[in-house]
């Protein structure tokens, strides 16, 4: 029976202290006819049978070098990290309830807030949400909150049609992300429109400038933007405060490394800075488990979803953590909570906090710049094969839009099958980008990974286009 | 209080081996640039490894301490099921990679899909939801997708038991419906005449949880399942207690249209000091269209991801890429060691060890809330004598539990009994261990009739005496402040 303890000896002792003769007379109240018989699964296995078997399955998944960014990156992670996550007290604890028996991971709670704080320039952050696309519709739901024009208007006529609150998603923000948000606060009525990017990649700003013509509760704008660029987010910012929205600042932790915090963008800064804390620390691990952060102004710190940990004193007068601002959350609030959301992401929050730890201002600002001049010399080598250019010309951040001049879904499939995950083919998200891979080099990526990406790469351009590796297509046309 | 790791380093300290070599940004453009560093901890390797451990020491956990926190089901997470979803293949797998590179994945995932089908009873399954409340989410959206595809866009009310959990009527907030509360028997079923005076043409449908957060089998479910779907409603299936029936009866056999599973409750993923969690949702045949993106699907020996072009009416996807992949690896690790008689016996032994307890304390002479009826994997027990008599509430009792090495049960919860504990010993605990918390919890009332102010000062014994809730949120301290 696994992993469950009872000897024959047990379960005697303790039906008779029951009072019944078998296990099956305490499902007595459940009606006969709503019963089942055994579940249609396979019979169990050993752990050493089943981890042969996945053990088999991960391997098929193995590949060589990744050059795939797109809101997910492959950095270093150092053996601390993971070792220190895996102890079973951070592993297997729960939400920190019992404040006096979770002093471990409410302080450690502690300590990322203010590492995330620090990073995004801005005063207080969350205990963390689920993802960077999560996090963004929290802040969208937040901002409307905050937001003392909205705010007022949602209490006027909350989920009416005709009480439509905008948000302006502006420039290249991840599509996901915003598929996301908008699956998330639709039903709240709230619209979020998407002004676009124009030829550089990033924010229209005579586009932005006519969204803002009516007021909307916020501004998102992603910093890099989802095509590696730097948008002019000084000038998004001014356009906003005009427009008296707020500013919702979606982030990548590493960049902020080397970046200006948005805290600081056009001297007052972004009014909520969100975004996902993967790149410190988290495995790639297929999407997930992640964590999303939230940071914001102290004035808008009870409208903040999520768990919050705050300095307080014990009894003795001596100083201590403890949740805190629970009267926002759901199971104090009910249907008037911030959010629905109970937990936060807390094992990965413990990795991040341990990875920053050792990392430290220095160590972050030296990921960021090697994972930079990386992508540039892939950009470089890249670019060296006749055909393949860059697609924009302003300055981008360790990720970066190549044009490969033919169908770059054919090419990415390509390059897989050759042993190398070769970015993200962007037709998926955008029709007019259809030729183009995002591409991205961490700290990871050798120089005879980048020469080894750009033989594989002109090999497979120098075939007749829709010619598969060593196999002529049927139906090439 | 442990130092802060900000109050143990020093200027120009660093773990330098975690360092690469820096790179040249001179490309980028100045005003682009951050002007300061930011304040980060400046500690060495050791520093930062020792600081951490210690800290870890200050927490109870699973693997440290009997935890038998109610509804969140804190039971034996198996290191096994850790280490398959380590495995660099899956570890190092990009979520946006190749679909012919992800067959490995893929297939994790599509088993794991097939597995919670047969678990429930429901036609489909999304793992796509990071955690419960994110489940709750999806199903009661995609309830709402439903009547809009009728063109039935009138109803405004999901209905909710005033026991459920906070996150009912949260989630039913968030999809834009208003939650209605109806109230609990004194037997702790849903009171169905109240029930049927509250469901009408405004009813979009009813949220609950089965066995119930009062820790009982809401024995009318098929009779309450008839009234929703008469009056046109839907029943959405709250899996937090799934725990307690798995593999002895199925959610979709009893009315259930949509529902979730915790993931990190009853396929026993760890709860990682707060999440991650992991809240797939299944659907019968008439939501099983809405359900979230992305899903594994099979065409033939190979799988594909479904996307949101290739469902139509999904109400899409709900994070950047599919889900917490990782925590369902885990699932499925935990699903294949079980087997179909091992997922039989979670909930027959989770059931025994709740019953055991709850007679071996309602001989103490505890007061059970339900004393009537069997218990599920878990119950509930009021100390409001105590509280009147004594002076001792149900927080100082749980606090002196912890001093007896012991988690405290989940405490005002449900809501409407007072002073209580929500109680789940969890299947994979031993008897030994089930009789030392009824020893410890007689001897926390034996001392709080012979000297109450130990009990209402507790814990004595932890790294932290009582802490001030109240101070916290008046005196706000969210970030270390350099001395």
């Amino acid at each position: 029976m696994p992993f469950i303890p009872h000897t024959d000896e047990d379960v005697a002792a303790m039906l008779g202290a029951i009072g019944v003769d078998a296990i099956e007379s305490l499902f007595d109240e459940i009606p006969p006819s709503l019963r089942c018989g055994p579940l249609d699964v396979p019979v169990g296995e050993s752990e050493m049978e089943v981890t042969a078997a996945l053990s088999a399955r991960a391997s098929e998944d193995e590949s060589g070098p990744c050059f795939l960014g797109a809101g997910a990156y492959d950095h270093y992670i150092p053996a601390a990290v993971w070792d220190i996550c895996s102890r079973g007290e951070y592993m297997t604890a729960y939400t920190p309830y019992q404040a006096e028996a979770s002093q471990g991971t409410l302080q450690l709670i502690h300590e990322f807030q203010t590492m995330m704080a620090a990073l995004t320039g801005m005063e207080v952050a969350n205990a963390s949400v689920y993802d960077g696309a999560s996090a963004l519709a929290e802040s969208v739901l937040m901002a409307v909150r905050a937001n003392r024009r909205t705010r007022r208007r949602r209490g006027a006529g909350a989920g009416s049609e005709s009480a439509t609150i905008r948000v302006v998603v502006a420039g290249a923000v991840h599509p996901h992300y915003v598929e996301t948000a908008r699956n998330i606060v639709q039903s709240q009525g709230i619209r979020l429109e998407a002004t676009g990017f124009d030829a550089n990649g990033t924010v229209d700003l005579a586009g932005l400038g006519q969204s803002l013509a009516e007021p909307p509760a916020a501004v998102v704008v992603q910093q890099p933007n989802c095509l590696g660029l730097l948008e002019p987010v000084d000038e998004v910012v001014a356009a906003a405060q005009a427009a008296a929205a707020l500013v919702i600042a979606v982030a990548n932790p590493v960049a902020l490394a080397l970046l200006a915090p948005p805290g600081e963008w056009h001297e007052r800064g972004a009014d909520i800075v969100c975004g996902d804390g993967q790149p410190l620390g988290i495995p790639l691990s297929s999407g997930g488990p992640y964590f999303g952060y939230i940071c914001t102004r102290r004035e808008f710190v009870r409208q903040l979803p999520g768990r919050i940990v705050g300095l307080t004193e014990d009894r003795e007068g001596r100083p201590g953590y403890a949740l805190t601002l629970q009267a926002r959350e759901q199971h104090i609030r009910r249907g008037k909570a911030t959010s629905n959301i109970c937990t936060n992401q807390g094992l990965l929050v413990t990795a991040a906090t341990v990875y920053m730890s050792l990392l430290g201002a220095a160590g972050l600002r030296a990921v960021a710049t090697r994972c930079h001049a990386a992508t540039r010399a892939l950009v470089a080598e890249l670019t060296s094969i006749e055909g393949v250019r860059e697609r924009h010309c302003g300055p981008f951040f360790h990720e970066r839009v190549i044009d490969v001049g033919r169908d770059a879904g054919d090419v990415a499939t390509q390059t897989a099958a050759a042993g190398v995950t070769g970015g993200l083919p962007l037709g998926r998200w955008y029709p007019e980008l259809a030729n183009c891979l995002l591409v991205c080099a961490t700290e990871r990526r050798s120089d005879a990974d980048i020469a080894a990406y750009r033989d594989v790469l002109r090999r497979i351009l120098a075939r007749p286009r829709g010619q598969a590796a060593g196999l002529a297509s049927e139906d090439d046309g | 209080m442990s130092a802060s790791i900000f109050d143990i380093g020093a200027s120009g300290r660093g773990a330098s081996a975690q360092r690469p070599a820096p790179g040249d940004v001179s490309d980028l453009p100045a005003a682009t640039l951050r002007r300061a560093p930011p304040r980060l901890p400046e500690v060495s390797e050791l520093q930062a490894v020792r600081h951490y451990t210690n800290l870890s020491q200050r927490n109870f956990s699973i693997d440290n301490q009997f935890y038998p926190l109610g509804s969140c089901t804190m039971k034996y997470n198996p290191r096994g099921a850790h280490r398959v979803a380590s495995l660099p293949g899956f570890a190092d797998r990009h979520p946006l990679a190749e679909t012919s590179a992800s067959q490995g994945f893929l297939a994790c995932l599509h088993e794991l899909q097939e597995v919670l089908k047969a678990a429930t009873g429901m036609a489909a399954v999304s793992a796509a939801p990071m955690a419960g409340a994110q489940g709750e989410f999806a199903g009661i959206a995609m309830i709402r997708a439903y009547h809009n595809a009728r063109g039935d866009t009138s109803r405004r009310e999901i209905i909710v038991p005033d026991a459920a959990h906070g996150t009912n009527p949260a989630s039913a907030v968030m999809c834009g419906y208003t939650a209605r509360e109806v109230p609990v028997g004194a037997d702790g079923d849903v009171d169905f005449e109240a029930l049927e005076a509250a469901v009408g043409e405004h009813t979009a449908g009813i949220m609950l949880t089965n066995p119930s957060t009062c820790g009982v089998f809401e024995r009318r479910i098929a009779e309450i399942a008839d009234l929703i779907h008469d009056a046109g409603g839907l029943l959405y299936y709250d899996g937090a207690n799934l725990n307690a029936i798995l593999g002895k009866a199925r959610p979709g056999d009893m009315g259930f249209d949509v529902l979730h599973v915790n993931l990190h409750k009853t396929f026993a993923t760890p709860h990682g000091g707060g999440g991650p969690g992991s809240g797939p949702v299944g659907a019968n045949e008439r939501l099983a269209l809405f359900l979230p993106t992305p899903m594994a699907t099979r065409d033939g020996a190979a799988f594909r991801w479904v996307e949101p072009a290739d469902a139509p009416d999904s109400i899409g996807r709900l994070s950047a890429f599919a889900g917490n992949a990782g925590i369902l690896l885990r699932a499925l690790a935990y699903a294949r060691m079980l087997g179909r008689q091992g997922m039989q016996r979670v909930g027959e032994f989770a059931t025994l060890n709740a019953n055991y307890l709850m007679e071996r304390l309602r001989k103490e002479g505890f007061e059970l809330a339900y004393p009537e009826r069997r218990a599920s994997h878990e119950f509930v027990v009021t100390f409001r004598h105590e509280a009147k008599e004594l002076g001792i509430s149900a927080m100082d009792i749980a606090k002196r539990l912890l001093d007896h090495g012991i988690h405290a049960p989940t405490t005002y919860f449900p809501l409407l009994v007072p002073e209580c504990f929500l109680i789940e010993p969890t299947e994979t605990e031993t008897k030994e261990e089930l009789d030392a918390f009824v020893a410890a919890l007689a001897q926390v009332r034996d001392e709080a009739r012979t000297d109450p102010e130990s009990v209402k000062t507790a814990p004595h014994n932890l790294p932290s005496a009582r802490l001030d809730d109240v101070k916290a949120a008046r005196d706000l301290r969210l970030v270390h402040e350099p001395d």
